[in-house]
């Protein structure tokens, strides 16, 4: 009788409270982890609560820095004051055409660079880091640099060019101005697009390509059948991240032509910023950001639709 | 009709020659396996052939074609790669069908020939998987196919069992010896593995720091090694080597006195033999007896042994502390540190001189 309960026991009791303790210990883990995360959460949910309700309520009175006394509740009058003004339209339409723009040059330039980079030459260390550098250049520097070296009529490196060859030379800014913008932004997020890609056709497998070869793929063959899909995952990451971005470009704007001449730079973020400090309407200002708050989701959707699904799918 | 040649064919990276002049004949419906350990040049060799390598001197000529400058694609040959290579964006129809889709054959064919290859190699369910979702053996039965759609005068494999298990390798070795069969193509097989060399080859190529060891059937090279190398690297386990020196000779005998003391007479064919020379007496698990120490002037202890089940490997080392591996029955037991006698079939040694050539046998002469 003894001699079972000594071999019983120890032996159950061995058993049992481990069990316990370790499913006691998995539930104590996860309340230990949600206390170590909730001021981290709590802080980032002060972070955006805070804002946007306090823009969603001045997006709802007339508040004009001009006539501070003058508070009163307006209803929905700053959104359609928003949306019926004439830049609107225009900053929906350069704000795509921006981000679009952008986006085609950075990814179809970025492949052929990268594609080109990735071939063994000497001095290629160099030429890559001088290919990523300009994405470490501030954009009001990138833009001033621009502005003053490269674009200016008189005294611009491309003036210079263009008196070269005997051509008058162009004054970007009043006559292509959003070209010149898009020339600006491109120049910033080109190093981005390459910097992922060159890193991603590193990992394209060599021994595919030799298969390819022993099918009968020529270079157009392997770049459409090889290259272009194992880089389709890099080109889907630069293509979110730089959207993200792009939509609210605004530094460069404001260093070079200020959104003009009249609307023809002006993007949302820089309608914004002008409704807000340069008309000094922060309901209108605070509308139109909640606007470009919604906009911008809706991009975010169909960003995550398109392209989420083949980031998340397992390769 | 595909006969590949080689001729004199080298190949350099910079300074290091890998092939430094590869002469073989390769004949119609041959499964030949180019074996060696790594880095003696049987993967460049093979993929000099396929034209992924630029070499540096020879010819290769397929049947009387020169396709040594060729561009790989042009030279009717098809390759599975180690790794399978497939394209992980295609499906396993698409994988198939693509070399044909770049020669723009007409859609019926392609049809035709991909449900062929797929009925060959029962991947018929799996045509409209991707790479990714199918395991390591029906990956390697796709990049077969990819090959077989092709239709080429010649097949290249370059160890393309490495990857998988070993159980899913002994059923892939059987399926591709089958394949052979089926298809009646000639196959140039790189490996490392011996069994698969054994096992698979009608000829076996032996290679060994860029040059050519030995060319022979399976059992040809096993029974009549022409060197050390080719010696101790077929056979499983190893062939032991005893040194020794040549005590007596006469035209069909000679006897070596081993370091141990023990003296042993062998027939061979002794011409460029003396007396005094240095030689190496080589003797397989299989030809070597344990029995009491009494009974034998060749004695030792017994150092670990393993169990097989069927067979048991013991390693011995005699008194002159050379190490020997011997191949008993399964149910042979046995200490370690036991002492023991060593019986040595004498028929079935095989003798080397100084420069490791071997010293033929008599017999062998005769014939």
């Amino acid at each position: 009788m003894k001699t079972t309960t000594l071999n019983a026991g120890p032996a159950s009791s061995a058993a049992e409270p481990k069990q316990d303790s370790r499913q006691g210990g998995k539930r104590k883990t996860s309340r230990i982890n949600r206390f170590m995360v909730s001021p981290s959460v709590l802080v980032l949910a002060l972070w955006m609560v805070i804002p946007l309700s306090m823009t969603i309520y001045f997006s709802v009175i007339r508040y004009n820095l001009l006539y501070p006394a003058d508070n009163e509740f307006v209803g929905l009058e700053n959104f359609q004051f928003f949306v019926t003004d004439f830049g609107f339209m225009a900053g929906m339409s350069n704000t795509l055409l921006l981000v679009g723009a952008v986006l085609l040059i950075t990814v179809v330039l970025g492949v052929l660079i990268s594609l080109l980079v990735n071939q063994a030459f000497w001095g290629r260390g160099i030429v890559r880091i001088l290919l990523i550098s300009p994405f470490f250049i501030m954009p009001t520097v990138n833009a001033l640099i621009w502005k003053n070296l490269l674009l200016h009529p008189v005294s611009g490196v491309f003036a210079a060019i263009w008196k070269f060859f005997g051509a008058t030379p162009i004054d970007w800014f009043s006559e292509f101005p959003l070209f010149s913008i898009i020339m600006i932004v491109s120049w910033q997020w080109l190093p981005f697009a390459i910097l992922l890609l060159m890193t991603a056709l590193q990992s394209l497998d060599q021994e595919q390509q030799e298969a390819a070869r022993l099918d009968g793929a020529g270079p157009w063959a392997l770049f459409f059948h090889l290259t272009l899909p194992h880089l389709a995952r890099p080109i889907a990451v630069v293509v979110m991240i730089e959207t993200i971005f792009l939509l609210s470009i605004f530094a460069e704007i404001f260093t070079t032509t200020g959104g003009g001449p009249g609307y023809e730079t002006t993007n949302l973020a820089y309608l914004i910023y002008s409704q807000a400090l340069l008309q000094f309407d922060v309901g209108l200002a605070s509308a139109g950001g909640l606007i470009a708050v919604v906009l911008a989701n809706i991009a975010a959707f169909f960003l995550v639709r398109l392209i989420g699904k083949s980031l998340t799918e397992k390769q | 009709m595909a006969n590949l040649t080689i001729k004199n064919l080298k190949k350099s990276f910079g300074e290091t020659e890998i092939l430094k002049g590869i002469n073989l004949e390769i004949k119609d419906n041959e499964f030949v396996v180019f074996v060696g350990p790594s880095g003696c040049g049987k993967s460049t060799l093979l993929r000099s052939i396929a034209g992924l390598e630029e070499v540096t001197g020879g010819h290769i000529l397929l049947d009387t074609k020169e396709i040594t400058d060729l561009a790989p694609a042009k030279r009717d040959l098809a390759m599975v790669f180690q790794s399978y290579a497939l394209y992980p964006h295609m499906s396993v129809r698409k994988n198939m069908s693509f070399a044909l889709e770049l020669a723009k054959e007409k859609k019926e064919v392609i049809h035709n020939k991909v449900a062929e290859a797929a009925r060959i190699l029962e991947l018929d369910p799996l045509l409209e998987r991707k790479p990714k979702e199918l395991s390591g053996g029906q990956r390697q039965r796709v990049a077969i196919g990819r090959a077989i759609v092709r239709q080429p005068k010649v097949f290249l494999f370059d160890e393309p069992l490495s990857n998988l298990d070993a159980a899913l390798r002994v059923q892939m070795r059987l399926e591709l010896a089958r394949l052979h069969h089926d298809l009646n193509a000639t196959m140039i097989y790189v490996t490392h593995d011996q069994v698969e060399a054994m096992t698979l080859a009608d000829k076996v190529v032996v290679l060994n720091q860029g040059r050519i060891e030995q060319v022979g059937t399976p059992l040809d090279l096993y029974r009549n090694p022409a060197n050390r190398f080719v010696a101790g690297f077929l056979g499983m386990p190893k062939m032991s080597f005893l040194p020794g020196t040549v005590t007596a000779l006469d035209h069909s005998s000679v006897t070596v006195e081993l370091t141990s003391g023990t003296s042993v007479t062998l027939p061979a064919a002794s011409e460029h033999l003396r007396q005094g020379s240095a030689v190496s007496v080589g003797v397989r698990p299989e030809n070597i007896d344990v029995v009491e120490p009494s009974e034998s002037s060749l004695t030792g202890y017994m150092d670990i042994t393993e169990s097989l089940g069927s067979d048991t490997y013991c390693y011995v080392k005699t008194d002159g502390q050379e190490t020997l591996t011997v191949r008993m029955p399964g149910n042979f037991a046995c200490n370690y540190g036991d002492r023991i006698g060593l019986h040595l079939h004498v028929d079935e040694c095989h003798l080397f001189d100084e420069q490791g050539n071997a010293v033929q046998k008599p017999s062998r002469l005769a014939a």
